[in-house]
């Protein structure tokens, strides 16, 4: 006969192991993707002073890196996609690899001091700047950074007064997906999920971080003229307020939000959402796995990303992680990684060694005048980012409350 | 050593400290110290851009908790599915725990405790995630009913409350088992002797004796459905719960003490839980 008292215990014991259970495997969750207009400056504000490193020494065996999915593949998601495994055999780093489903993430993972290296978006790179969590880079140690596109090089996401933070990976634009046997005809442009007479009504998906008020704020850019919007990052009262509107009548349409990306391709293939924001890379996922989908790049243009790996401050590993990003954008690499991931590389070599050989004209690699539609992601700071000096623009933590409130 | 032990032995009160040090000390600087700082940076506030904290004490972040409507709403939400949750379980472990103390033979009784555990040993988010396939537009559910004409709930609250009442089931199953047994068969033969029927005996004499161990198991289900966030964020579709705000500030918008403001919300309601559930004497069924 087992004791009452034993059972309760148990229970309670059983409890707490299930409450741990739940926690570590906790998802992640909404932060702010890629970030970073091509075409501003960001704030003004002076970093802490760190300097880069003079000299590379002895690889020290290890490295740890914080990543978006599939920027640092070891073959376990695809044996032959895999471009860790060749750099631990040439250097002898052992990589681990943290994925992070958002910016915000990417953030509070730096800040643990854990890791090395971070493939930081326009939103993700100036807080971590200004923190001091990431120090200047020595573009001299990275030979591979003399290929890069010019376009990508000292922009306002990756330096600070002209001093280098980052090697830039790659850019791309966030696409519209849709399911092509419920949604038609085709949409062409994002009115199909922000149509509050919508027929995909429940069916409808967004991407679950406050970022995602630009998607809104860039559709009213084209639709609203009246708002005057000329940046989706720079938003004022009137325009935030339109912006957190249109995005209220949108949550009526919602099946769900997505950060983490298995769960939208899940989503799309059972067929519980059928139409909504995307990365390349998740539409290539959903199509592999037969569900039928396709993604566009609508008429307004889109959000986007433009990526930069920045090394920690405190990183133990500093040989090791400049040897990754030189290796990382080596042409080889950026090619395989730019073709798996979907976005355009940002080596200029790369494009010559893509299996798709109009790869880089599909995803407009050297096309400055394409990226000037695509509004990367970056931080909204209440220095309006469009250069508005005669109102305050709503900051990033507005935009979280905001995005809290959106979702009721 | 022996002059030790002749220590020990004569003064009981170093014995007793000696023996309670280090469990308080956990208790006290490990468990309630944490709780007490988690509450005392909600007194703090973040620089937005940079994400470090100001250790500056203002009550801004307690303000917003208490007036915003979203976090109001979101409170009630939470509240509602916990009780909800709490209800279920408690309408589904009575009757099974019921058969296990009274009916089952001893052999069964043991067979069936194991059962009621084994669940246990599954990972929890194997289990959210085995829901989510199973609540999916193509699932077993809908597949199930769909030649009664009916649909499953989806994604949604609904679902939610399903999940979570299907996690804590075991939770509330074993308190109740082990309240029941300790109930004396020879109160329910008297009440048939004096003539009570079946419905009269369970309203006077197996409810009141077995209420203190349901609100033992609801303390449990309860607590358990307040902080759950990832069934939520599983198969709860677009709604979100206390736990998401906690863990929306604290990740996504890397604002500590606003979160830990946000915390001290379900540990008020618990608080008062408690304290209503004290004057049933359930917590001496612990």
């Amino acid at each position: 006969m087992i004791s009452k008292r034993l059972l309760v215990l148990g229970a309670a014991a059983a409890l707490a192991l299930t409450a741990c259970g739940g926690s570590s495997g906790s998802t992640p969750q909404a932060g702010s993707g890629p970030s970073g207009s091509g075409n501003e400056a960001a704030g003004h504000f002076t970093p802490p002073k760190l300097s880069a490193l003079t000299k590379l020494g002895t690889p020290e065996g290890q490295l740890n890196i914080v990543a978006w999915a599939g920027y640092a593949e070891d073959g376990s998601t695809d044996p032959k996609v895999d471009w860790v495994t060749p750099f631990e055999k040439q250097t002898g780093c052992q990589v681990n690899v943290k994925t992070a489903p958002t910016s915000d993430d990417m953030v509070n993972l730096m800040k643990t001091g854990q890791y090395d290296v971070v493939s930081a978006s326009g939103d993700a790179s100036l807080r971590l700047i200004a923190a001091g969590t990431v120090e200047p880079v020595n573009t001299d140690l990275v030979p591979n950074y003399a290929d890069v596109f010019s376009g990508l090089k000292l922009k306002p996401w990756n330096s600070v007064n002209g001093v280098a933070y980052g090697i830039p990976h790659g850019r791309g634009a966030n696409l519209l997906m849709y399911n092509t046997d419920v949604v038609k005809p085709a949409p062409t442009s994002w009115s199909v999920v922000f149509d509050k007479n919508s027929p995909y009504h429940g069916k409808m998906t967004a991407y679950d971080s406050p970022i995602y008020i630009a998607d809104a704020a860039l559709y009213l850019m084209k639709t609203q003229p009246d708002l005057g919007i000329k940046n989706p990052y720079a938003l004022d009262d009137k325009q935030f307020a339109a912006a957190i509107a249109l995005l209220k009548e949108q949550n009526a349409n919602i099946g769900e939000y997505w950060s983490d990306y298995t769960k939208e391709v899940q989503a799309f293939k059972n067929g519980d959402s059928v139409v909504g924001t995307t990365w390349q890379i998740i539409a290539n996922l959903a199509q592999a796995e037969k569900a039928k989908v396709n993604s566009i790049l609508p008429s307004e243009g889109a959000t986007g990303w433009s990526d930069t790996w920045m090394v920690a401050a405190k990183s133990p590993h500093k040989t090791c992680a400049y040897l990754w990003m030189n290796h990382i954008i080596s042409p080889k690499v950026n090619a395989e990684v730019a073709e798996w991931f979907g976005e355009a590389p940002a080596n200029s070599k790369s494009c010559a060694l893509t299996v798709d050989k109009n790869f880089c004209a599909t995803f407009h690699a050297d096309d400055e005048s394409y990226f000037d539609q695509v509004w990367y992601w970056n931080t909204p700071i209440a220095q309006c980012l469009d250069g508005r000096t005669n109102v305050t623009c709503k900051d990033y933590g507005d935009w979280t409350t905001a995005w809290q409130e959106i979702k009721g | 050593m022996r002059r030790l032990s002749g220590v020990l032995h004569r003064h009981t009160w170093l014995r007793l400290a000696l023996l309670l040090v280090l469990p308080l000390l956990v208790l006290v600087v490990v468990y309630l110290g944490a709780l007490a700082v988690l509450l005392l940076s909600a007194l703090w506030s973040t620089d937005v851009f940079t994400g470090n904290i100001v250790h500056t004490a203002t009550l801004d972040n307690l303000r917003e908790v208490v007036t915003n409507a979203t976090y109001r709403a979101v409170t009630f939400r939470t509240i509602g599915v916990a009780a909800a949750v709490t209800v279920i379980c408690a309408v589904l472990a009575f009757p099974m725990a019921f058969y296990m103390a009274k009916v089952a033979s001893p052999r069964a009784r043991k067979v069936l405790v194991v059962a009621v555990l084994t669940p246990l040993w599954a990972s929890y988010l194997v289990k959210a995630y085995a829901w989510r396939s199973m609540l999916a537009g193509d699932g077993v559910v809908n597949w199930a009913l769909g030649p009664l004409g009916l649909r499953g709930p989806g994604f949604g609250l609904t679902a939610t409350i399903v999940v979570l009442s299907y996690l804590w089931l075991p939770f509330m199953i074993l308190p109740v088992y082990a309240g029941l047994e300790r109930l004396p068969d020879s109160l329910l033969e008297a009440s048939g002797d004096l003539g009570a029927k079946a419905g009269r005996t369970f309203r006077s004499v197996i409810a009141p004796l077995a209420f203190p161990a349901v609100v033992a198991g609801a303390i449990f289900t309860f607590s358990l459905s307040l902080g759950d966030y990832i069934t939520v964020q599983i198969v709860g579709g677009k709604n979100q719960l206390l736990g998401n705000l906690i863990q929306g500030d604290a990740g996504a918008a890397n604002n500590l003490p606003l979160a830990a403001a946000l915390a001290a919300v379900p540990i008020v309601v618990m608080v008062v839980f408690l304290l209503a559930v004290r004057r049933t004497g359930a917590l001496d069924n612990l």
